[in-house]
């Protein structure tokens, strides 16, 4: 399909402004001007039309079912995209409640941060939390940022981050960014022993970052001793909020001893991926870790009003330009409060009933490498297809051909053939079962007719795609051949 | 439950196929000492219950006051068919396009985002956009940083405050050294900011237009900065650089801006995202995902996330950066308002927001006692010096239903009496008028 | 596969060793390893390194390494048509593939022999 550039005709009018009373040479010398930028010109028309084309290209929520591991796609109801458009939270500029004078003008904005904030805190048991990071990975870095300030404060040297081998990437990258040394630790099993944690464990050792239940989906069966050993050396523990949907209402991680936490609210709460973002990743804190907090806050005052606060003498200062992805978290506040505490409860029961079901279902037909109960997700692998030649890359692509997205693949790290799969709460119990069944005849297929899978998407647009060819040539604007 | 689809008797049924006799059999590993302690959360509600309730909370907010804000983020008009093909669920619903074959729509959408931003910018490649402008600033830093293998960064003071702020925040651990340039009554201190860089230096960061709205040209600065070997950042406003002299004209090795002012909402502060662009030499330590042209088995074209091998699922520690997701649907909001402006459409909306602050510029500067801070071109934004202190100028004509714009004073020392002001093409002059005005009449 | 007159590191360099010259590439091995190579990224002329040292990386779509001096070197020369054609190291790792030439300015006693490093290999394939 052509691009809009290659769609492009010059003069043709699409949304325009009115027309200028004067050029723009009335004000700015020509010297400090440009020649064209190069913008397509296209109708209304041809824009809806193109952009229309291209979202049919796509696999969505909405359309599939989307069995990605670590990555929760769930169901994003749709009044919440009402709420976030609302023109009292939409048309509000950021800068108003600094200004002198101005504070009563967004209080409905500054409550809600601070209900969604008092929300989260009762929802994870810790004891603030700040909106301000804008995704996962950047609650991550605010996280691992408090770490450094915690220390300091302290006078404490530490140099290191420990991280398990089956982390997500973003942990030891995100440790990495902020000036740490990254150590792994090797499960066992599955999980962190406290014999394996004890080797790395040292005093250089500033913070320990968990996921629980980890990317195996198994619970850390042993978090009580490793919460007392990495408190011992005063580090400080991070939970990795990926898989926060595992345990809504069944465990939170400050009663369980974590310093400090992000969640993925595009993940647990509700809120759309949008194909990549915008996302939010909030951070919570316990006691000792609150002082370090971003600026600013929101506090409230006797009287029931709102005010942010920029007098936080110890804080690491400024993660976002304002108070983060308010449009994101906003539909995740909307949908704490059509849940309440019950119906989160159930969403995480029934998203580890779904993968329980599904890990038993599969596991004569495929390699399920850690076969015991599971929390929200479940790692399958394809070694025995492999042996016919069909790898994990194979089942997915066969996988979208039957009109679901694929499982996540290749991850975590220490899984050969690996296929982790996350089916979430909200889809109903016939959409898993077609999604096994068809699972299942791949695997059936994978002895019989092993060239067919290694064949497959034929239904999709295109057919696989030459990545080598991609990387070599780095077209990546449709002005490089 | 809503969202939760499992009838009773078909939870009994899965159950029955786990092998266990109650839902709770499946958390037994959760030991009884880590329940939790309390989870008094309230009740679940219905949507019109919700709706109701946040639909109040929306109202206790203000939208109707005519607003000079800008400081970086400006309320231009946002075509209808933006939300109409942004709410689009099979691109809102949809995630990172890890099944390239399932997944075109958002990549040749990222593919022409890039394209547009490389060429808005006029520099080789984009990315496919981080968080934010901060954001973007940080990770320019941090490409210098590592390309350069040298630790000191100038910076101008002319460059947004809300973004130094943040600059300060994420390198304070890192050992690189931020050497901010004074400005020169809101001038970018060229001069200043050329004796400053030496061997040592990774890059020197300024801003066009800065941000007391002064428009500049870099070229002969940035030659000099590129004898020292150090790299250029160059942060700029997107809807102006439709017409200014473009980074890579200038010599920019990096440029960024924020894309909030084309097609994102204000929405108190986000979602917004950073435009990253870059020279052909620096594009391998650009963070963030990035889309690329490639063919399938049958020689079709396609579009498939490329040169991962910088990002952190492939080099975790090593990787250029820890960010592993873009604002994709705010660059996708950004593209189409971009196609439905066109290349007319978007110099109009310059030129009008341009033509409407000159306006304002002239009757808020023959006000007696104000004058014009800002010195030589400017475009949509300018400041003046009051005869009063700006808070209270602000807070006084807030009452009255104006918002005048940004105290200058909240980020600059002995700057308190100057005020900052935005205009878009939404700015009509009976507002303008008004506003002097009154401004007179308090003053 | 693996030729004889050359010497090896455990991280799978190999060194070619010419009285005070050397070439330096990766092995067969670790090419196969990587898959195709989208990029490689080599030092400058006149860079010094000690045994050990990272001098540079190499791509492929789904993984990068990083690669070691296997001597204490200063490079003379580099390949400079795997900019173009990472590819190369992939066709002729042992040939036109070489990465780097070198001036060898240190002992080279702790590197493998091509039996050494053939059973290095095979122990690691699995």
């Amino acid at each position: 399909m052509k691009t809009v550039f290659e769609k492009s005709v010059p003069g043709r009018e699409g949304c325009w402004p009115e027309e200028p009373k004067s050029k723009i040479e009335d004000f700015i010398p020509t010297e400090l001007l440009r020649e064209e930028a190069g913008m397509p010109s296209l109708s209304e028309l041809d824009v809806v039309r193109h952009f229309t084309r291209l979202s049919q290209k796509n696999f969505g929520v909405d359309s599939n079912f989307y069995p990605l591991g670590s990555c929760t796609m769930k169901y994003n109801p749709k009044f919440t995209e009402q709420v976030a458009a609302m023109p009292g939270f939409a048309k509000l500029h950021p800068v108003i409640p600094q200004l002198k004078g101005a504070g009563h003008h967004c209080q409905g904005a500054l409550e809600v941060i601070h209900e969604t904030e008092s929300m989260l805190c009762e929802l994870t048991g810790m004891s603030a939390f700040t909106m301000h990071p804008m995704a996962g990975a950047h609650g991550e870095l605010t996280g691992v940022m408090l770490m450094v300030a915690y220390h300091r404060d302290k006078g404490n040297k530490k140099t290191k981050i420990i991280c398990p081998d089956s982390a997500h990437g973003t942990n030891p990258a995100s440790a990495a960014v902020a000036g740490y040394d990254v150590v792994s630790v090797e499960s066992k099993d599955g999980i962190i022993t406290p014999e394996a944690l004890a080797e790395v464990l040292d005093d250089d050792v500033a913070g320990v970052m968990m996921t629980c239940p980890n990317t195996l989906g198994l619970f850390e069966t042993h978090l009580p001793e490793l919460v007392e050993m990495i408190h011992a050396k005063d580090a400080l523990l991070y939970y990795d909020g990926a898989n926060m949907n595992a345990i809504m209402g069944k465990l939170r991680v400050g009663d369980a001893g974590f310093d400090i936490v992000h969640l993925n609210l595009h993940k647990t709460l509700g809120t759309p991926h949008g194909g990549g973002g915008p996302g939010s990743g909030p951070v919570g804190v316990s006691e000792r870790v609150k002082p370090f907090l971003p600026i600013s806050r929101v506090e409230k005052l006797e009287d029931g009003q709102y005010y942010l606060s920029y007098d936080e003498p110890k804080s690491i200062g400024y993660v976002a330009p304002f108070y983060g992805n308010f449009g994101v978290y906003l539909k995740a506040y909307a949908y704490m409060l059509r849940l309440g505490g019950e119906g989160l409860t159930r969403a995480t029961e029934g998203a580890v009933l779904s993968a329980n079901y599904m890990r038993k279902r599969l596991e004569n037909h495929y390699e399920i490498p850690y076969n015991r109960i599971c929390m929200h997700e479940f790692v399958a692998s394809a070694v025995e297809q492999a042996k016919n030649g069909v790898r994990a890359l194979d089942v997915a692509k066969a996988l979208l051909d039957k009109g679901h997205h694929a499982p996540t693949i290749y991850f975590p790290l220490i899984v050969k053939e690996c296929l982790m799969i996350e089916p979430t709460e909200t889809e109903n119990k016939e959409t898993i079962d077609r999604f096994i069944d068809d699972l299942i005849e791949i695997a059936e297929m994978a002895g019989k007719n092993p060239e067919a899978l290694q064949a497959a998407p034929l239904t999709t647009p295109v057919k696989r795609l030459d990545e080598t060819k991609a990387a070599r040539s780095m077209v990546i604007t449709d002005d490089i051949k | 439950m809503p969202y939760v689809p499992h009838s009773p008797e078909e939870v009994r049924e899965m159950l029955d196929v786990i092998g266990v006799n109650s839902v709770e059999d499946l958390f037994a590993e959760i030991p009884a000492e880590l329940r939790p302690k309390s989870f008094d959360l309230p009740k679940g509600q219905s949507e019109m219950a919700v709706l109701e309730k946040l639909g109040k909370m929306a109202a206790k907010n203000t939208t109707d006051l005519t607003s000079f804000l800008g400081a970086g983020f400006y309320d231009h008009f946002i075509p209808t068919a933006v939300d109409a093909l942004s709410s689009r669920s099979e691109f809102y619903t949809a995630y990172t396009p890890y099944q390239p074959e399932s997944s075109q729509g958002t990549l040749q959408a990222i593919f022409e985002y890039q394209t547009a931003m490389a060429r808005l910018m006029g520099m080789d490649y984009a990315n496919a956009s981080v968080y934010d402008c901060g954001s973007a600033l940080y990770e320019a830093t941090l490409m210098a940083v590592r390309k350069t293998r040298r630790k000191k960064i100038i910076v101008s003071e002319a460059l947004n405050p809300i973004y130094r702020v943040m600059l300060d925040s994420y390198t304070t651990n890192l050992n690189i050294e931020l050497v901010t340039v004074p400005h020169n009554h809101g001038r970018t201190n060229v001069k200043s900011i050329t004796a400053a860089v030496g061997k040592d230096t990774a890059a020197v960061i300024v801003q066009n237009p800065n941000f007391f709205g002064s428009v500049n040209d870099f070229t002969e600065m940035f030659e000099k900065v590129h004898e020292h070997k150090a790299l250029t950042i160059m942060s700029t406003y997107p809807v102006m650089q439709s017409v200014l002299k473009t980074p890579g004209q200038m010599g920019a090795d990096i440029a960024i801006a924020d894309g909030q002012s084309i097609g994102q909402p204000l929405s108190f502060g986000g979602p917004y995202l950073g435009i990253m662009t870059c020279t052909k030499a620096l594009v391998r330590q650009m963070p963030g995902r990035i889309a690329g042209r490639t063919e399938d088995e049958d020689g079709k074209t396609g579009y498939v996330l490329t040169i991962q091998a910088r990002e952190q699922h492939i080099r975790r520690q090593k990787a250029t950066s820890n960010i592993c997701s873009n604002q994709a649907l705010c660059a996708l909001r950004t593209l189409i308002h971009l196609c439905l402006l066109g290349e007319e459409g978007l110099r109009r909306t310059a030129t009008l927001s341009t033509e409407r602050a000159h306006h304002a510029a002239k009757r808020l500067s023959a006000i007696d006692g104000v004058e014009m801070f800002t010195k030589g071109p400017f475009g949509n934004e300018f400041a003046v010096t009051l005869p009063v202190n700006a808070f209270e100028i602000i807070d006084k004509l807030t009452e009255r239903g104006i918002i005048p714009g940004f105290p200058v004073g909240r980020y600059y020392k002995g700057m308190e009496n100057v005020l900052l002001v935005a205009c878009t093409e939404k700015t009509t002059e009976e507002q303008i008028g008004i506003f002097a005005e009154i401004l007179r009449g308090t003053i | 596969m693996i030729p004889q007159e050359l010497l090896y590191a455990k991280s799978h360099e190999w060194l070619k060793v010419d009285g005070e010259n050397g070439v330096i590439g990766i092995t067969h091995f670790a090419q196969e390893q990587l898959g195709d190579l989208t990029f490689v990224e080599l030092p400058q002329e006149g860079d010094t390194f000690a045994a050990g040292d990272e001098f540079g990386s190499i791509e492929s779509v789904k993984a990068a390494s990083e690669m070691y001096a296997p001597v204490d070197c200063e490079v003379v020369a580099v390949n400079e048509a795997l900019e173009d054609a990472p590819e190369k190291v992939n066709e002729d790792p042992y040939g036109d593939g070489w990465l780097v030439k070198v001036k060898i300015t240190g002992p080279t006693d702790a590197l493998l022999d091509a039996a050494a490093y053939e059973k290095l290999a095979a122990e690691e394939a699995h």
